[in-house]
């Protein structure tokens, strides 16, 4: 089997299935009665915490394939992405439902009052044109060019998604400031090869010895 | 001051309350004994003298009064209130104060009396509590963050302890201080707060008969992750304000500083009455999830204290001072 059946026969569909765990693990507490005392609460942030991991795994493939050179790791990208947008979807209908009960008005009131909502909102729906043109038959009809554009949107979610959670805790930003760190880290994998090179080359004067390469890959 | 009663006292229905809770101790100790009626019949009979929720080293009181402000609502689940707790002392997540509480040793305590007042001092606990009889007051109780409860505290009122500190004519606010001892309360390790805590009342607020001073819940002393041996209890306040493990009363001139209202005083206001009128910056207040519900509920002025409370905030623009 060559890398490329191997990372689509296998690793693919594991991944496919591990990645409902989460959600599993949500049911299986819910049963059990193991959601703590505010299951809602419970349930919100799990989903949206797994939302944003998925992201930014979702951009963390492009920089795995230049670090590890499989460049066949981009076959699991567009799951990835799906995935993050379906706990998302999962995340917004907790939200819509058990938070409003489904009162469209107190939504969009919501929405537009109150600045980490509107981020969230935004990513949310930024997500869904994304996660429609998932298909082999979209990227077809929309030709790779046009659907590269569109899927430039994901940086802007992976943004809009680190500053929803930054700006919701009350005091405790630690567990933020690690996910907008991480994002900030891979958007470093974007910028123009020689201005990486500059900045590598300021890691090594600051730092003896190769560190900064552990640091880039960490 | 003319106190009118809450419209919501059925002296009945409390009764039920505790055939409820006896009920469940029933099961739980029949569970414990083991098999068979017989020794159900033993579990029941146990279950006669009184019911309480202890948490582990903690003593049920033996006899309490029953207060006339109780609530008639289903009391939150004993576990529920023990387990989802915001105590930054002992870490920010909402498990983390009973993850982390268990080894806090609550004896012996005292607390130093300052300020404004004829009788300043550091007193024991058993000094503070000899002069009260303590009571049961089952009040809602409302977090900021649009959660809430129903708890069976167990204390006595505020103003009564007070008193007794013979506060001066210069005595307008009374703050209070939790516990600053990184040692002891771990979570004071992370500056996420400007420790210690620190809280304050009005003082005619602090004399208001529904502030208590408690020092149980579900009839037995306070778990350290709800605020052992000594806490703070307003329920016409935003849970925060409700401060917990005090170690030191202030009598002072001026509005004292408290901690929240520090950390983002958009956010947090002094006075913090539950409003739902007035939103939290990033949240609405007009709602509220009764721990145990799915769907959220209304939340009422003041609480449901209005009645009560309301006189005290006549005149005032509640959106300014929030």
């Amino acid at each position: 089997m060559t890398r490329a059946q191997l990372i689509i026969r296998l690793i693919k569909p594991a991944l496919f299935l591990i990645l409902l765990v989460p959600l599993a693990l949500l049911v299986e507490q819910g049963f059990s009665d193991n959601l703590g005392a505010n299951p809602v609460e419970t349930i919100t942030h799990q989903t949206g915490l797994w939302a944003l991991r998925l992201l930014l795994l979702t951009l963390a493939i492009t920089p795995l394939c230049k670090l590890t050179g499989v460049n066949e790791l981009v076959r699991l990208r567009r799951m990835l992405g799906v995935y993050s947008f379906f706990y998302a979807l999962l995340h917004f209908m907790t939200y819509a439902v058990l938070d409003h009960s489904f009162d469209v008005a107190a939504i969009l009131l919501d929405v537009a009052k109150r600045p980490y909502v509107t981020v969230g909102f935004s990513v949310f729906l930024m997500l869904i044109p994304l996660a429609m043109t998932s298909t082999n038959g979209m990227i077809k009809r929309l030709g790779g060019k046009r659907w590269k554009r569109l899927h430039k949107l994901v940086y802007l979610c992976g943004l809009g998604g680190v500053i929803h959670y930054l700006w919701l805790v009350k005091a405790d930003t630690f567990s933020p400031l690690n996910y907008l760190a991480l994002f900030l880290l891979l958007m470093l994998f974007r910028l123009p090869a020689r201005t990486q090179e500059k900045i590598k080359h300021l890691f090594r004067l600051t730092l003896p010895g190769r560190r900064s390469d552990t640091i880039l890959k960490e | 001051m003319l106190i009118k009663k809450p419209d919501d006292i059925k002296p009945s229905e409390i009764t039920d309350q505790n055939t409820y809770l006896n009920r469940r101790k029933f099961i739980r100790d029949s569970g414990m004994l083991g098999l068979g009626i017989a020794t159900s019949v033993i579990g029941l009979s146990l279950s006669k003298q009184s019911w309480a929720e202890a948490a582990p080293g903690k003593r049920p009181f033996p006899s309490l009064i029953k207060s006339p402000f109780s609530s008639d609502e289903k009391l939150t689940d004993f576990d529920d209130a023990t387990s989802y707790c915001n105590f930054y002392e002992f870490g920010t997540r909402k498990s983390d104060p009973k993850e982390n509480s268990q080894d806090f040793v609550a004896t012996p305590w005292s607390v130093t009396v300052d300020g404004a007042c004829e009788k300043p001092g550091t007193y024991t606990l058993e000094d503070i509590l000899k002069t009260h009889a303590l009571e049961e007051r089952i009040y809602r109780l409302r977090c900021v963050e649009a959660w809430s409860m129903v708890i069976p505290w167990v204390g006595f009122s505020l103003g009564d302890a007070l008193k007794r500190f013979q506060p001066t004519s210069k005595a307008k606010y009374v703050s209070f201080y939790t516990l600053h001892d990184a040692t002891r309360m771990p979570g004071q390790k992370q500056r996420v707060l400007d420790w210690p805590y620190r809280e304050g009342l009005r003082i005619d607020e602090a004399m208001h008969p529904l502030a208590m001073l408690a020092v149980g819940m579900y009839g037995a002393e306070l778990p350290n992750q709800n605020g052992a041996p000594l806490r703070l209890v307003v329920p016409w306040k935003y849970g925060f304000k409700s401060i917990k493990s005090i170690v030191r009363i202030s009598f002072t001139e001026e509005q004292p500083v408290s901690t929240w209202n520090q950390v983002q005083p958009d956010e947090y206001g002094f006075y913090s009455n539950v409003n739902p009128n007035v939103d939290h910056s990033r949240w609405s207040q007009k709602k509220e999830r009764r721990i145990g519900n799915w769907l959220k509920q209304e939340t009422q002025m003041f609480n449901g204290y209005a009645d009560q409370v309301a006189s005290l905030y006549s005149g005032m623009d509640l959106k300014k001072y929030f």
